[in-house]
């Protein structure tokens, strides 16, 4: 497993290639590379048998901070909108992301990244949309990590002043941990998993900026109570905003995509990629 | 989840530190969980004693001790203690709570030689 992200090593695939073998923690590169901690001539200092504290302070998760805000210098640069979409696996996300590329390609430039554990069945459905997509196939790994995507990015080079959509492993535990440079982390929830899943997987939606409510045409079939998954949405994460969609009928897809519009817009004002910095003379 | 790989992660850290610090040897390692962090004690415990297998921190002990969260009640205007992300307020009832930290984990400090 590789030692930043989890993924593990010699499994997570770039759709095309194979993630560059982590060096980082094999013994032998080590020898080659680090020289630490191997035998006394590279870590031995005389007077220095009894033992001792050392104080650290290190974050163990720091190396995939490192990745995440390299990324999203990256993105700031491009004027790129980068979306982290999280769900459960069959919350519709494929199907949300497929409706929003087809009904706002023709307004913005856009790109998907596709995390999956294997096949790479979501990136060809997201191309017959025209829009550009790359797979990633984490093999074991039960997340998308910020070297990973800093790869992607490498691959599928977004245009400048794109919405990046980056759509997760299907999974509510280990994608809150993994930041990747977003801008936003975006979860899908839909009608059919229970009101109350925020608070089974309350990591998740703590992390989320904005929840999106999907299914909502399937609400008259099924015993789900809106205002309590709205009430537990809220105790995790006061104030969050939630919108309540179907991307099967588009009810509510409109506000959807006016959230990515004003979000987007707000981060780039200002930004040399910016198109109202052009029309204000 | 994820813990082999956070251990794997203290043990570059472990590894890193060797060098600049003039270390062979490490005996115990301590860190700090934020109560909020997405890991399970009992298999960092299980996966450290696995990852550190024929390193310099073969056989070394691993404490954990819990760092916890500053909240703070937007209906008291009080920092308050919670137990998890989902409960209320102990005073007042409210579920308007700012969390912040408590999602870190890190290591504190080592015993080597």
């Amino acid at each position: 497993m590789c030692t930043v992200c989890g993924c593990a090593e010699g499994e997570a695939r770039i759709e095309g290639s194979t993630l560059h073998s982590h060096d980082h923690h094999s013994p032998e590169s080590h020898e080659t590379n680090h020289h630490y901690g191997h035998g006394p001539a590279h870590a031995h200092a005389p007077g220095m048998s009894q033992t001792r504290m050392v104080q650290i302070e290190q974050d163990i998760l720091g190396k995939n901070q490192e990745y995440a805000n390299a990324n999203r210098t990256r993105f700031s640069d491009h004027g790129i909108f980068a979306l982290n979409l999280v769900s459960s696996p069959g919350s519709g996300k494929t199907t949300l992301l497929t409706r929003t590329l087809t009904e706002l390609r023709d307004e913005l430039p856009l790109a998907v990244i596709e995390g999956d554990q294997e096949t790479s069945n979501d990136a060809e459905r997201i191309r017959e949309t025209g829009v550009p997509a790359l797979q990633i196939n984490t093999g074991k790994g039960c997340h998308l990590d910020a070297h990973q995507i800093g790869h992607a990015v490498d691959s599928l080079d977004p245009p400048d002043a794109s919405v990046l959509f980056i759509e997760n492993v299907g999974n509510l535990v280990c994608p809150a941990a993994f930041d990747l440079g977003e801008a936003a982390k975006v979860a899908i929830l839909s009608v059919t998993e229970g009101e109350d899943k925020p608070l089974k997987y309350p990591d998740m939606f703590h992390a989320a900026d904005i929840v999106l409510l999907n299914k909502i045409d399937l609400l008259p079939h099924l015993d789900f109570n809106l205002e309590a998954c709205l009430t537990y949405t809220r105790r995790i994460k006061p104030g969050i905003q939630i919108l309540q969609v179907s991307a099967k009928t588009g009810e509510g897809m409109a506000d959807w995509y006016h959230w990515i519009q004003a979000t987007r817009a707000a981060r780039l004002v200002g930004h040399p990629h910016s198109q109202s910095s052009s029309a204000c003379r | 989840m994820h813990e082999m790989s956070l251990c794997e992660g203290i043990l570059q850290i472990l590894q890193d530190n060797a060098k600049t610090q003039n270390y062979t040897r490490v005996h115990r390692v301590r860190v700090e969980v934020g109560q909020f962090a997405t890991i399970e004690k009992d298999a960092l415990h299980f996966c450290f004693e696995v990852v550190c297998r024929n390193t310099l921190a073969e056989g070394a002990a691993l404490d954990i001790c819990t760092a916890a969260a500053n909240t703070w009640c937007m209906a008291c205007g009080k920092a308050v203690v919670i137990e998890d992300r989902f409960s209320p307020c102990p005073d007042c009832g409210s579920y308007q709570l700012q969390t912040d930290g408590g999602d870190d984990i890190r290591i504190k400090d080592l015993e080597v030689n």
